[in-house]
């Protein structure tokens, strides 16, 4: 299990390849690779912040938590800080498995953790101002479908 | 205790982060924002919106009642946006 917390680039490529070399029962390797979104609703930049530690730390254990629900043979999640353009990888997600529902699942199931646990706040540039960004009632409800009934 | 902010909590308050010496008698973190919320203008202004803010103890999310010890470290910030 790998997760890195970084202002630099990452190959998505070379984090797949990775996750692949774990086992020869592994039969799927599922991917998710989040971006700056530009256009006309888009951003300029935008600068991400983050609580050392803490990212690290949640990050874990959510990591740990798929573990738990899924039998899953590998897992990469990274995640970039700093100022970021539209068209920039922010991201990165990965699970390997035996199979691919448990890949599916437990791919999803990161980012949507991620985005409602994950101790990471995004200020965006616009037209000479800029304004943090507010959490998303949807983000939530996305995260909410993962909650166990125990 | 060291007393963390993250995000437009950091920028209204104006530093990131506080050593401080607790007044006796606070001992959770909604006691511990009450205190706070007196210090200056822009602590009250940062935490005028209870809803909006979140808490981690320790670097764990953490309620309003999470008891506090001396030595922790404890961090306000609002609900996150990252992925």
């Amino acid at each position: 299990m790998t997760v890195r917390v970084q202002r630099e680039d990452f190959d998505p490529g070379a984090e797949i390849a990775a996750l692949g070399v774990g086992g020869t029962e592994i039969g799927a390797v599922a991917s998710f690779v989040g971006l700056v979104r530009g256009g006309t609703d888009g951003v300029a930049a935008m600068t991400l912040e983050h609580y050392p530690g803490m990212t690290e730390r949640q990050i874990a254990a959510m990591v740990d938590e798929a573990c738990r629900r899924w039998p899953l043979d590998g897992a990469t999640v990274i995640h970039r800080f700093g100022r970021l353009t539209p068209g920039d990888r922010i991201v990165f997600v990965g699970v390997a498995s035996r199979h691919r529902a448990a890949a599916f699942a437990a791919c999803e199931f990161l980012i949507d953790w991620l985005k409602t646990r994950a101790p990471f706040w995004k200020l965006e540039e616009g037209a000479g101002t800029s304004r943090w960004v507010e959490a998303k009632d949807e983000d939530d409800a996305r995260a909410k479908r993962w909650q166990k009934e125990d | 205790m060291k007393v963390l902010y993250f995000a437009w909590l950091r920028s209204r308050i104006g530093v990131g982060e506080e050593d401080l010496c607790l007044p006796a008698g606070i001992a959770t973190v909604g006691e511990l924002i009450n205190w706070l919320k007196t210090r200056s203008p822009g602590h009250a202004a940062a935490f005028s919106d209870a809803g909006l803010v979140r808490a981690a103890v320790n670097q764990d999310y953490a309620g309003l009642d999470h008891p506090l010890r001396p030595g922790d470290e404890v961090a306000f910030f609002p609900p996150v946006t990252g992925g």
